[in-house]
């Protein structure tokens, strides 16, 4: 063991309470659950510091238990919503309540560069695992968010209504066009209105996509009606000179709903 | 070699296709209707590709085909009962089989053959 971890070492065995104290009010934090962390956190850095463990090696087995409990403090943050510089922040609020144990036990400049730098990489840990936790959670999101967001409805009899929300890529494209063509084949509807009134832009590629589907609609021996074109779509359809191939189009999802019921034969009236 | 059975009914013709299909089998059929057509005199040939999982390039090509043909002898072609694998794979193949009439189920077909030929009486 390094003598400058060992003087770190001797530090950390001090008094326990008053470097938590210190570190908390450093970190201006008042909540219980946070200085139950801090304390697990100090608890173990000190057994992983006894038990020999060296601190230019903070990625070996050794400092395994110090590190998740680093990445259980991220990731509970991460999940609470707090941004990556409180997180670090509080790690590195560590420092000072350090230093001063550190160099009341008489260590030297090289016994606070060691202190310094482990609480350092231990920071680095946080913001990393951080971030981590954050990516999960966005990738989940989006995952959900696919799901969600290709609902097949059966508006009437032989009639199935898709309202596309958000920006249509190919994998959505995909997803929606798998799920509608199922829905055709079980319910054996005649017809599929796809409603594209919460599709933001339409461009060249996003017209690819719906002509696909459109396609593949018709393949199946069922129509489509595409519905939901706001003005400004239309031109810009016109102005980049796609071709609907013969695709009905209607403004509204009510409109497409009428064609669709002329279409197989219903006729709606008043009662009174 | 496999060959692919061809059953009257009436004015329609009816092919049910429940195997893999090869090229070789599908040229075969290919013929085998153009002549049945001829024969019988049919204005209408149903194709039930319910069973099919796999449909290459060349199978889309041969219902473009045939539905071609079908149409100079003066039968109207349907392809009906497509799998949605199939539809999306064919799509992406870039197939969109122009031309060929397509429908759900052989119900929704024959429905389908019956207008036809009642557009045809009009028309003539």
């Amino acid at each position: 063991m390094h003598t400058e971890d060992h003087s770190l070492l001797n530090a950390l065995r001090g008094d326990e309470g008053a470097i938590i104290d210190a570190w908390m009010q450093e970190a201006s934090s008042k909540d219980a659950r946070q200085r139950a962390q801090a304390l697990e956190i100090l608890k173990l850095l000190r057994d992983a510091l006894a038990s020999g463990s060296d601190t230019n090696r903070l990625e070996s087995p050794e400092w395994d238990g110090l590190r998740s409990a680093l990445t259980e403090l991220s990731s509970s943050r991460a999940a609470q919503g707090q941004s990556a510089s409180d997180t670090n922040v509080f790690v590195l609020a560590l420092k000072k309540p350090l230093f001063a144990a550190v160099s009341e036990k008489g260590g030297d400049a090289a016994a606070l560069w060691t202190m310094s730098r482990t609480v350092d990489k231990l920071a680095q840990h946080t913001v990393t695992t951080f971030q981590e936790a954050r990516e999960n959670i966005i990738r989940r999101q989006q995952e959900e968010l696919l799901e969600l967001s290709t609902p097949v409805v059966k508006l009437w009899e032989g009639v199935l209504a898709v309202p596309m929300i958000g920006v249509l890529d190919s994998s959505r494209t995909q997803m929606v066009m798998e799920a509608l063509l199922q829905k055709i084949v079980e319910t054996g509807s005649e017809l599929a209105i796809i409603d594209i009134t919460g599709v933001p832009t339409v461009d060249t590629l996003v017209a690819q996509h719906l002509l696909k589907t459109v396609s593949a609609i018709r393949l199946m021996g069922a129509d489509c009606i595409i519905s939901g074109i706001r003005p400004q779509i239309a031109q810009t359809i016109v102005h980049l000179g796609i071709d609907l191939q013969g695709v009905s189009t209607k403004a509204t999802l009510a409109d497409a709903l009428a064609l669709a019921l002329q279409r197989t034969g219903w006729r709606v009236t008043r009662a009174v | 070699m496999d060959r692919i059975p061809i059953l009257r009914m009436g004015k329609t013709l009816l092919v049910t296709i429940q195997v893999d299909m090869q090229d070789q089998t599908a040229l075969t059929l290919q013929d085998d209707l153009a002549n049945e057509i001829a024969k019988t005199g049919a204005n209408g040939v149903m194709i039930d590709i319910s069973a099919m999982e796999i449909v290459d390039s060349f199978v889309g090509r041969m219902l473009s085909s045939i539905s071609g043909i079908a149409g100079i002898l003066s039968a109207t072609t349907v392809v009906v009962g497509m799998q949605p694998a199939v539809a999306i794979t064919l799509v992406e193949l870039g197939l969109s089989l122009e031309g060929v009439r397509t429908a759900l189920n052989v119900e929704r077909g024959i429905a389908l053959l019956d207008r036809a030929r009642e557009e045809a009486q009009i028309g003539s």
